[in-house]
């Protein structure tokens, strides 16, 4: 549809735009960034300045790039989506070339006082360009190899580029992203048994190699798998993070110890705690109730998403939204199931709850475009 | 592109199914990790919990004050005193090589010390290093006062051990040190105190045969650590129990008087309360500063204590068995005087020599004594007659005797290496060297040469023992925690009283009479009056044909071939209170060297500070007067005097 297909009376327009916005998606965001900033004081000890207070002003900016980009009609994003791919691959390529590295392989770019991840960008335009290419291609065409042949391609070159930095958190959630894109256009399912398929063979080629003149990989990659597969088997190496962040996780019991009273990350056995395993502090202090509520956040979150996607009679719209709730999903699933010692430790951050600037102005720009999406809507 | 309304409606259809569908899968990856949450939070909280508090909650021992020791008197033999030094968390120096070079300028720190805190350093243990140890006041207060340009640098103050009276003690007390692998090796159950770093127990003397009573109980303390093991708060304290404090039965001021008098001589010397047992001095010479041993001794300095040859780190007091010489004469005389081969009045002719089996004995008397009686023969010490009285009685009694009066026997008291010594008989021989005991055996033995060996401290029981007629048994352990260690009435001797008066009598004569070997030696002052007798123990065998060429005399050969000196005595004779022995080897004759030193042993036991010159004989005075003058004594608190201060 283009935009002239918009029956531009019922969209509504100027101040009337503010009440058309997804108004309980802003009070959930809040209400998630709220408990971060309460964990972040916490994990300071009790500090405002060190985390806290920049993690809120960043919400607070944070928040204004989100009506922003949300008071913009949709159609003009899309009609952006290539550009801002472009963009994206461009800075991945120039970070390569002139970026700074820290913590672990994250590469950024100092653009004045702003910190720029390229790969955080990256996620979200290459959501944006995939929903611009399911709603410019003709339907009956979707699963026809050659224009499936074609997202692949959209969703690779960013995956790699990442990869080499290398960053595995990023690069599985730009590909999860991209498919979960693809899966929502009603690309058939046999492409995706066949990837199934495919990687189950792989793995299983690799488990199966072991020991054997084929071995697939170095013997080091697969003590790595063991210390996943089983932590305590190396409690003060590799296994050490997994296990103090369990430990943490799991003492905090029904109703957790009590604010700022978590031992394990006022101690400084937790790693990464006020990025990556913030989860656990959470879980320690405020115990299953605190974290499930969380959890339940999240939950709402997608919630609110999806139904307003599917409620979207625009394919661009309903696709954009749909691929950031599934990038944003897969932000804390990832991040939950790692902490608590169910996928490998990738680092990926807990989405608008761990202390980062980089992530949190992508994440409120990529919700901007799901309230445009739902602000613009066709009636 | 355009769509038909179809084509629009029927992707608008798909894309809900398929959200839908995602949102289904969502919820599904939703509900596992609920579920999951709930499992370790709810199912498994309590184990998780243990975990939480294993990582946060770590004992810590506090180390009890060890007990303190002192003499009879209160005065203090071995205390604990307030120890600085300085430690570094590598933790928060960060560059920890960076903030040893900045302290080097402010603090002595040997290149071995700072090797070893890099050493330490790099091991990554969360434990604080220690840079220097034994600080002054001053050194903590300049690391104090510069503490920001230095990191993780803090002082810390702890308890260690101090000799004050060093060198009078080091037999006695011995010393404390680090504990090392084979001290735990030979423990079943170690004491988890043992493994605190820097922490010191007994390593000889009494310091470790009452290690368990000056140890005390540890307390501990519960802490809060962080991850790298450093102290975030105290959760709770219990204190333990300090050590039991050891009251010695020796005089400081007489130990050191004996340790003084023995002087740079290799000499052992013991002072015995007859009455009780008591040992008021137990002196070995030459000694050496147990302090040294405590900081750690250089090997230089050990060096020269082990290659010294007066062997200053040998307690000789009891660990040195020493032929007795003519100081066993009044064992063989007892002997035979409770078998009834003799009475005081028996006499034996003495031509300066006695043959039998073959062989010619010799009387140190070449000329002889002619006919002697008891009293003379101990008197002059003639060796004939005790020659001719043991071939009567047989070796068997003479050993049963010596037993009785506290040689071949072993004294428990709280040091270490104390020797058996050794009272030989037949059974001993057969079962030592599978031979018969021979006629030649028991000559030498009933002059106390031969195979009889004794320490000097064996030697002053002897003393005691026919000084008081009863068997009294050595002390050393006075009091613990001021609770008297109860002294049992000593039980009679089981020798006849007529029989020890025979030989306290010619103790006398030795000492009193002209004629007596240790007449130079005597006590002046009637009321104070000694009873000894001397001895002189062969360290070589004197040939025929040395003896034939005349044997040449102590002053002509090297130290180490010389004679022991020996000489036992107490005093008062009318109401004996102290015995002594002394032993000086290599020292040449027992009445001449050993005899004088006995003499002072027991009149600094009897007076209150140095000996009255008035008890000595006139002609003496001005020599004695000198000597007393030489001598480098502490005064009342243990110091020694300025001038004697290297």
């Amino acid at each position: 549809m283009s935009f002239l297909e918009y029956r531009l009376k019922t969209v509504p327009t100027g101040a009337a735009k503010i009440l058309h916005v997804n108004w309980p998606l802003v009070v959930l965001l809040t209400a998630i960034a709220s408990v971060g900033f309460l964990m972040l004081y916490s994990v300071a000890g009790g500090r405002l300045e060190v985390w806290a207070e920049p993690q809120i002003k960043r919400f607070i900016l944070g928040l204004g790039v989100m009506f922003f980009v949300g008071f913009v009609p949709i159609w003009f994003w899309r009609n952006l989506a290539g550009l801002a791919y472009g963009l994206s691959i461009m800075l991945l390529v120039a970070v390569e070339f002139f970026g700074s590295v820290g913590m672990g392989a994250q590469r950024w770019i100092e653009l004045g006082p702003i910190r720029l991840q390229p790969s955080e960008l990256a996620k979200i335009t290459l959501v944006m360009l995939l929903a611009a290419y399911y709603d410019w291609l003709d339907i009956r065409k979707t699963s026809r190899p050659v224009w499936v042949m074609i997202p692949v391609a959209i969703i690779l070159l960013p995956t790699v580029l990442v990869l080499g930095q290398p960053d595995l958190g990023t690069a599985l959630l730009l590909m999860f992203g991209g498919a979960v894109v693809m899966f929502c256009a009603g690309v058939s399912w046999y492409y995706f048994g066949a990837v199934a398929a495919l990687l189950g063979g792989a793995i299983t080629a690799v488990i199966s190699s072991r020991g054997t003149d084929w071995q697939l990989l170095k013997d080091y990659q697969y003590r790595r798998i063991d210390t996943f597969l089983d932590p305590s088997s190396d409690p003060l190496g590799a296994g050490y993070h997994i296990s103090q962040a369990k430990i943490a996780l799991g003492s905090g019991g029904w109703a957790g110890r009590g604010f700022m009273q978590g031992t394990q990350s006022r101690l400084n056995f937790l790693p990464e705690k006020h990025t990556d395993f913030i989860f656990t502090t959470l879980a320690e202090e405020f115990g299953f109730v605190g974290a499930f509520s969380l959890l339940i956040l999240y939950t709402l979150v997608l919630a609110f998403c999806i139904s307003s996607a599917i409620q979207n009679k625009d394919r661009f719209a309903s696709l954009v939204t749909l691929g950031i709730a599934a990038t944003f999903f897969f932000y804390f699933a990832i991040n939950m199931l790692m902490v608590m010692g169910l996928a490998p430790v990738v680092g990926v951050p807990l989405p608008l709850v761990s202390y980062g600037g980089s992530s949190m102005l992508v994440l409120m720009a990529a919700f901007g475009l799901i309230q445009s999406a739902h602000i613009h809507r066709p009636r | 592109m355009r769509r038909s309304a179809k084509d629009t409606d029927e992707s608008a259809k798909k894309v809900t199914r398929r959200g839908l569908f995602l949102g289904g899968s969502m919820f599904a990856v939703v509900a596992v990790l609920g579920a999951r949450m709930r499992h370790m939070q709810i199912d498994q909280a309590d184990e998780f919990r243990l975990l939480a508090e294993d990582n946060r909650i770590s004992i810590r021992l506090i180390p009890p004050a060890r007990g303190l020791i002192n003499d009879r008197n209160g005065k203090p033999i071995a205390g604990n005193e307030q120890n600085y030094r300085v430690v570094i968390s590598r933790d928060d120096a960060g560059n920890v090589e960076d903030v040893l070079n900045r302290m080097s300028g402010l603090l002595p720190i040997s290149p071995e010390d700072f090797e070893r805190a890099m050493k330490e350093a790099r091991r990554r243990s969360p434990l604080p290093i220690i840079v220097a140890d034994r600080l002054n006041w001053q050194d903590v207060s300049k690391v104090a006062i510069n503490a920001p340009a230095l990191p993780g640098v803090s002082p810390e103050v702890g308890l260690s051990r101090i000799y004050p009276r060093d060198t009078d003690f080091a037999h006695v007390v011995g010393y404390v040190g680090p504990v090392s692998d084979s001290d735990l090796a030979k423990l079943d159950e170690p004491d988890p105190l043992l493994q605190t770093p820097k922490f010191q127990i007994g390593k000889i003397g009494v310091e470790t045969w009452m290690e368990s009573t000056l140890r005390g109980k540890a307390g501990n303390r519960r802490v809060e650590v962080n991850s790298v093991g450093r102290i975030m708060r105290e959760l709770g304290r219990q204190e333990g129990d300090a050590g039991a404090d050891i009251r010695l039965t020796i005089d400081a001021d007489v130990q050191n008087y004996a340790q003084a008098r023995l002087g740079e001589e290799s000499a052992a010397g013991v002072i015995i309360d007859v009455t009780n047992g008591d040992i008021i001095a137990i002196s070995s010479a030459p000694s050496f500063d147990p302090n040294m041993f405590v900081r750690g001794i250089s090997y230089s300095d050990y060096n020269i204590l082990t290659e010294n040859d007066h062997r200053p780190l040998a307690n000789k007091s009891v660990q040195g068995a020493y032929p007795p010489g003519s100081t066993f004469k009044m064992v063989t005389a007892l002997a035979a005087l409770e078998a009834g081969v003799i009475n005081a009045n028996t006499s034996v002719n003495c031509p300066g020599h006695y043959e039998v089996g073959g062989r010619k004995f010799h009387c140190w008397k070449r000329a002889g004594h002619g006919r002697v009686t008891l009293e003379r023969a101990l008197t002059e010490s003639c060796d004939v007659y005790f020659y001719d009285i043991a071939l009567k009685v047989g070796i068997d009694a003479i050993a049963e005797a010596g037993r009785k009066l506290g040689l071949g026997v072993r004294h428990d008291i709280p040091m270490s290496a104390i020797t058996d010594g050794l009272m030989p008989d037949k059974q001993w021989k057969l079962e030592r060297y599978k031979k018969d005991w021979v006629i030649g055996d028991t000559v030498n033995a009933s002059i106390g040469q031969g195979f009889v060996l004794t320490s000097p401290l064996q030697l002053a029981v002897m003393t005691a023992r026919i000084a008081s007629g009863k068997a009294v048994t050595p002390r050393l352990i006075h009091s613990i925690n001021d609770i008297a260690t109860p002294v049992e009435a000593a039980p009679d001797l089981a020798m006849s009283a007529q029989f020890l008066k025979a030989v306290r009598e010619g103790m006398y004569s030795v000492s009193n009479s002209q004629r007596g070997t240790g007449y130079s030696a005597r006590i002046d002052d009637k009321a104070l009056r000694m009873a000894g007798k001397s001895g002189t123990s062969q360290v070589r065998n004197i040939s025929a044909a040395e003896r034939a060429r005349g044997v040449i005399s102590n002053a002509n050969l090297p130290w180490d071939r010389r004679d022991h000196a020996l000489f036992v005595g107490f005093a008062p004779y009318d109401a004996p209170r102290y015995a002594a022995a002394v032993v000086v080897e290599h020292g040449g004759g027992g009445s001449a060297v050993a005899g004088p030193i006995v003499r002072d042993f027991l009149l600094r036991a009897m007076s209150d500070g140095l000996p009255p010159l008035s008890a000595y004989p006139a002609s003496q005075r001005n020599r004695i007067e000198t000597m007393h003058k030489k001598l480098i004594l502490r005064d009342a608190e243990g110091h020694l005097p300025e001038s004697s201060r290297a």
